[in-house]
């Protein structure tokens, strides 16, 4: 690497450390709110969604509906408060807005919704509907030469839905370049871990044979996470094969406390302890930036 | 928690907290998770009851039933085509399962499933679907506002809506000993105890009269019994005197004893925790109009909408479902 290019990757992977962190900061504000919720997948995939609001995605803070901007599909509804996260990090909704989070007549409920919430593409939440809208939008966008791209966002858990391999199949079939999914794979469901679900393994193998251009990272890595959407992207095309990133993710990321919660599905926090698990992620990431 | 700005205390803010929020009133008797126990005793007597859940059992009481009989319980994950594609195979070889999700998978994206492989050879297969109607405040993707009249349609299916814990451990071994599919719309996690008040008992396929009343008539099925009482009650305070009449079963509906109350001056009411588009409202005028009979009735119910998301008694109240709100409403058609 040159110098000049070695400067431009340190400061994309800096800019997305902080993006991270700020995201994490404002899912424990939010959680706080509600004194439960899905917190832990959020700061499971706060990494992940700083890269894709900070670094990758093209879009206009002041006009989500802007006709070019490169979809963000949330699937996985309950997720939604790692998203209002990444909005407001991104500027799409103002950070105060994010105390309302789940309150009644708030524009940011529990579950994510189209009609609620500017930056919001569509309403998830009944799992396993992402991946089949994502291929529609995909298709809609290339047949009038949109040169936006539909970014995906699934869970390990809907990939026991038959309805996801069912678009899997029709977005290789239809040579959708423009579509790059990107699976949470924190391989924890609502019963218990994805392995006593459903077993779900080999994804990669499995995502390999149905014709999709495969990645598997850590997920927590950002630097890993960047080369893999750098890869994606440089193999998109407009009659390409269609991406999908597989994330190993961490439940809790970044507040040891949360890591080891043993009930970490929808998480329970006490009054008490909301202080202490922002202090640990700040603690965290000073000690990270000054490493 | 109640908050002080600018020296004023403002209300504590309601919030949607849980997915699966209790619609229990504060300080209201309540059973653990009666559907659960019942399963699992009922269980110990007959080996053909089988549980499977699809990544929900946590939420729908069945891991009372799989923590009981864990060589009995079957895990599909998230995978509602599976549980239901499976649990007519296991009906197939003679077992009895019961099969639990939240009802909006069951009745919106496993439809074809239930329909093809469950009514159609009319197997007992039991379908325990969780967060009927207006129980969770997450939203339409988990509110199953239209459940029944998607179920209504499907020939050989019975449709179980019980008000409370006493309806619910009596209904499961009637469920298990009605040779075809049954479709119970479950009430989970602490669930009131309501009609142990009353001399009732559940059977499948009666109304029962629980409360005997000159002014007015409520026709209910549900949660909405549990309401009715409660609004019953309240009115009572106004000098109107109400009956109430509990149809668990939707499907098939004891005419004879809804039609008999209702063929009577008295003002008509059903109430229903469900959209008053194709649930107990429209049963309901259907048989009054097959046997002839002219009867104005006051539909209370869900809007025919998608529902905001919010805190469960907000969205009771906004909704006409609380008790205040079906008082007002009765008031109103009387005045």
């Amino acid at each position: 690497m040159t110098d000049n290019a070695t400067a431009v990757r340190t400061d994309r992977v800096t800019a997305v450390r902080d993006a991270a962190y700020r995201i994490r900061h404002h899912v424990l504000d939010m959680g706080e709110v509600q004194g439960q919720g899905y917190v832990g997948q959020a700061l499971g995939v706060a990494d992940l969604l700083a890269v894709t609001y900070r670094d990758q995605l093209r879009y206009r803070a002041d006009d989500p509906h802007w006709g070019e901007r490169d979809r963000f599909l949330l699937s996985t509804g309950h997720y939604a408060i790692g998203l209002y996260a990444a909005l407001a990090e991104a500027g799409v909704i103002p950070v105060e807005e994010l105390e309302t989070y789940g309150s009644d007549d708030s524009r940011l409920p529990m579950s994510g919704m189209a009609s609620y919430t500017p930056g919001m593409e569509i309403s998830g939440g009944s799992l396993g509907h992402g991946l089949a809208v994502a291929v529609g939008v995909a298709l809609g966008l290339r047949l009038q030469a949109n040169p936006a791209r539909v970014f995906t966002f699934v869970s390990d858990g809907e990939l026991d839905e038959g309805s996801t391999w069912e678009a899997a199949m029709g977005a290789h079939h239809h040579r959708l370049g423009n579509l790059i999914v990107m699976v949470d794979m924190n391989a924890l469901q609502a019963d218990g871990k994805t392995e006593t679900v459903l077993g779900i393994e080999p994804a990669h193998d499995k995502w390999a044979s149905f014709g999709w251009f495969t990645q598997r990272v850590d997920g927590n890595d950002v630097e890993a996470l960047l080369d893999a959407f750098d890869r994606a992207a440089a193999h998109a095309a407009p009659e390409g094969t269609p991406s999908v990133i597989l994330c190993d993710t961490r439940i809790g990321r970044g507040v040891p406390l949360l890591e080891q919660r043993e009930k970490a599905h929808f998480m329970r926090i006490d009054e008490h302890e909301w202080q202490a698990c922002r202090d640990q992620l700040t603690a965290g990431y000073a000690g990270s930036v000054n490493a | 928690m109640s908050t002080v700005k600018d020296g004023a205390v403002t209300a504590p803010r309601l919030k949607t907290s849980a997915m699966i929020a209790s619609f229990a009133d504060p300080g209201q008797k309540t059973a653990p998770a009666p559907f659960g126990r019942a399963l699992a005793a009922l269980a110990e007597t007959d080996p053909r009851i089988v549980g499977l859940s699809a990544d929900l059992s946590k939420y729908t009481d069945m891991h009372v039933f799989a923590k009981a009989h864990p060589d009995r319980f079957f895990q599909v994950g998230m995978a509602e085509q599976l549980l239901f594609g499976a649990a007519a195979g296991m009906a197939e070889t003679g077992l009895v399962p019961f099969a639990s999700t939240y009802s909006v998978f069951a009745a919106r994206r496993a439809y074809d499933f239930i329909c093809l492989d469950i009514a159609e050879p009319n197997l007992n297969v039991n379908i325990v679907g969780g967060l009927p109607g207006l129980t969770t405040g997450y939203g339409p993707s988990h509110q199953a506002t239209e459940d029944v009249a998607i179920f209504r349609g499907m020939p050989n299916l019975t449709i179980v809506d019980p008000c409370d814990s006493v309806d619910l451990e009596q209904a499961v071994p009637q469920l298990a000993a009605h040779a075809g599919p049954t479709y119970l719309r479950l009430l989970r996690g602490n669930v009131p105890t309501v009609l142990d008040e009353y001399d009732y008992t559940f059977e499948l396929g009666r109304a029962k009269v629980v409360r005997p009343g000159n002014d007015v008539v409520f026709v209910s099925s549900g949660l909405m019994t549990m309401r009715a009482l409660q609004a019953a009650e309240a009115l009572a305070a106004h000098k109107v005197d109400v009956a109430v009449v509990h149809a668990p079963t939707l499907k098939p509906f004891d005419e004879a004893t809804v039609l008999a109350e209702l063929d009577t001056p008295r003002l008509a009411v059903t109430l229903e925790n469900h959209t008053v588009v194709g649930g107990l409202f429209e049963t309901v005028a259907s048989a009054l109009v097959r046997r002839g009979l002219t009867r104005r009735v006051v539909p209370i119910g869900l809007p025919d909408a998608f529902l905001d998301a919010g805190a469960l008694p907000t969205l009771h109240d906004r909704y006409g479902l609380s008790k205040a709100a079906i008082v007002e409403r009765v008031l109103e058609e009387l005045r």
